[in-house]
């Protein structure tokens, strides 16, 4: 683990919003079987901040979350809300909001009294109730369908009114579970934007689980990359993306080509270049000893060239991007990023040159 | 081609209506003798006065004070098996779906196991126990509400189940839990409402059948409608073959009821989802 558990002032809180709270997960450990699904999990929430969680399926995103929610008990450690120990607290008494990654609306009741139920619980007036879902309703954009039952509204209407229910309880802290995967890809985009948008207008500390590192890299202050139960990196998303702290994190998140190479005294040499290495702790001590580096498609250049060495394979248009397959003579395979506005010069066959940028990169192991 | 279709079409509802005219006549042709015989007069006449007696409760009490005590002691079976039959097993099938999913096989065997087992040998077994319920609780009709509840098991739980496969219920309950809803709330607020049509199917069963039931009673030396029903055959035939009668109306509007609650639900989601 090599990534930092330490605080950062949440970017996203806005001046006046309401903040959230310091949220603790300490040395938390979960087993189902013989599997662990949380060994030794640290993380710390920032007030207000929005982390994300990603990670491969198993790798305990959910697990940590449903633990922080009062839903899942762990074998051991502890889970801190603004410094108050809360690990033995029951779900219901936890004052924590959650959206479902199914869709989780009680169907016998309306959008507006969805919205109302957390509020009905704790005793609220009937005015004071209807004026807070109501409010929340127009905060998620639905104020519309207020009186739509769920089975009358989309999958995304469903997922709205789902954090308006949420939210509406003002609760310490919002709880996302994959909320957007049962979406298609346009709603799961808006609606993506939408959460940030109103997290950071209501300021409340939130965790975020999701298996797409899109969504995580767009909307998270920070994003944690889990595996094996534990963090294997946390930073913000640039970081996350360009500094992979290892060759997991770099493999995961992204895609990344797996070049053969050499090390030598903190570096790598791949395809005639020279490239620093983002952990040379990593490098084996042997120079001869053969390596993989994982170098993105963006840190690729790729010039239609007669006397270039390799050969275009593939190029597949990605609307504002393009990506170029290029075989080089010993058969491996380069994948390069380049606009689409020049993908005429790289027809299938087109002789290429190929540079690599002198950003650092990981090693597989 | 559209003429052979047609065609198709008007022999398969012929064959359908054939069917269901068949099918009509075969249950309600002792129905209607059943009616023809409560109404025969002296010298080949016809009258009502069975049935008016049928419906004074005050007059048929006096007239037929076992058949009167029947009828009371199986509506107050009627309403305490329901309220047991659900009070018992709504919580617990709603607690083994969302804590206990390793037990649900277990229990499924376990509610469904009246179903194998023959009412006679259900009150060989049951014949000790109620020896105990006698010395403790008395001789009341209204102990036959215990084994009635194990008798409707199969049903209820058959009817609840279906009803909570239909919703995503550990969702449910743990967005509302999130939300800061007790157990009792989760179950009496979010879960009952999502199954009502499921639980008042399971209430329809549990009434048909226990009004129906003689066996049990009859061998435990209770007294029911069946049990008045089977007395009264032996002075008087008609009122006996009215009570039978409007029992088995009563029954079968019942089931009607049943099926137009959940036909009326499946209609309502396809017109919402259209």
């Amino acid at each position: 683990m090599t990534g930092t558990t330490s605080v950062a002032a949440a970017p996203g809180a806005r001046d006046g919003a309401r903040q959230g709270v310091t949220v603790r997960l300490e040395s938390l450990h979960r087993r189902f079987g013989n599997t662990s699904a949380l060994d030794g999990l640290d993380l710390e929430l920032a007030p207000g901040e929005l982390v994300a969680l990603l990670g491969p399926s198993g790798c305990g995103k959910t697990t940590a979350l449903r633990v922080l929610a009062g839903l899942e008990e762990a074998d051991s450690g502890r889970v801190l809300v603004d410094g108050e120990d809360i690990t033995n607290r029951p779900v219901n008494r936890r004052d924590m909001g959650m959206v479902f990654q199914a869709y989780s609306l009680f169907p016998h009741l309306t959008a507006q009294e969805n919205v109302e139920f957390g509020l009905r619980l704790r005793g609220r007036p009937a005015a004071a109730r209807r004026e807070r879902a109501g409010n929340m309703l127009e905060l998620v954009g639905i104020g519309a369908h207020a009186d739509k039952y769920p089975h009358q509204l989309s999958g995304g209407q469903q997922q709205r009114v789902a954090l308006a229910r949420a939210l509406a309880i003002q609760p310490r802290v919002l709880l996302l579970d994959e909320p957007l995967s049962a979406l298609d890809a346009k709603v799961r985009v808006q609606l993506r934007d939408e959460i940030r948008r109103i997290q950071i207008e209501v300021g409340t500390t939130t965790l975020f689980v999701t298996h797409d590192q899109e969504e995580a890299l767009a909307v998270a202050d920070r994003v944690g990359v889990m595996r094996g139960g534990r963090l294997e990196q946390l930073g913000p998303p640039a970081e996350i993306y360009l500094r992979p702290a290892s060759a997991f994190v770099a493999d995961f998140v992204g895609l990344s080509n797996r070049l053969p190479g050499r090390v030598d005294a903190g570096t790598v040499e791949v395809l005639g270049a020279t490239l620093p290495l983002v952990e040379p702790a990593d490098a084996p001590s042997d120079p001869s000893v053969p390596v993989t580096a994982l170098v993105r498609p963006e840190a690729v250049d790729v010039v239609a060239d007669p006397d270039g060495s390799g050969r275009v394979l593939a190029a597949s248009f990605l609307g504002p991007i393009s990506r170029v397959t290029v075989a080089m003579p010993d058969e491996t395979l380069v994948v390069a990023q380049v606009s689409s506005s020049r993908l005429a010069d790289f027809a299938p066959g087109t002789p290429v040159r190929i540079t690599l940028h002198p950003s650092p990169v990981a090693l597989s192991r | 081609m559209a003429g052979v279709t047609r065609r198709r079409a008007r022999r398969q509802r012929a064959f359908r209506w054939t069917i269901v005219t068949l099918l009509g006549i075969f249950f309600l042709l002792p129905l209607v003798a059943m009616l023809e015989f409560t109404t025969r007069g002296p010298n080949g006449t016809y009258t009502l006065e069975t049935w008016k007696l049928l419906v004074d409760w005050g007059q048929l009490g006096e007239t037929y004070p076992d058949l009167a005590t029947g009828v009371a002691n199986s509506f107050g079976q009627v309403l305490l098996t329901v309220a047991l039959t659900l009070l018992l097993l709504v919580p617990t099938v709603v607690w083994v779906r969302l804590r206990l999913p390793r037990l649900r096989r277990v229990v499924e065997f376990l509610c469904l196991l009246p179903l194998t087992i023959p009412a006679i040998v259900l009150v060989v077994g049951l014949a000790p126990v109620y020896a105990w319920v006698t010395y403790f609780l008395g001789g009341s009709a209204l102990t036959l509400t215990f084994a009635y509840t194990i008798l409707v098991l199969p049903y209820a739980y058959r009817s609840i189940d279906a009803g909570l496969s239909a919703i995503n219920v550990r969702t449910l309950a743990e967005a509302s839990r999130s939300l800061g809803a007790s157990w009792a709330t989760v179950i009496w607020r979010v879960v009952l409402p999502n199954i009502r049509s499921a639980v008042l199917s399971a209430a329809f069963l549990t009434v048909a059948l226990v009004l129906g039931e003689f066996t049990i009673a009859s061998l435990l030396n209770r007294s029911n409608l069946q049990v008045a029903v089977n007395l009264l055959g032996k002075s008087s035939a008609t009122m006996s073959v009215a009570v039978s009668l409007t029992a088995l109306v009563l029954a079968f509007v019942l089931l009607m009821l049943l099926s137009l609650v959940g036909g009326g639900r499946r209609r309502t989601s396809l017109k919402e989802t259209r």
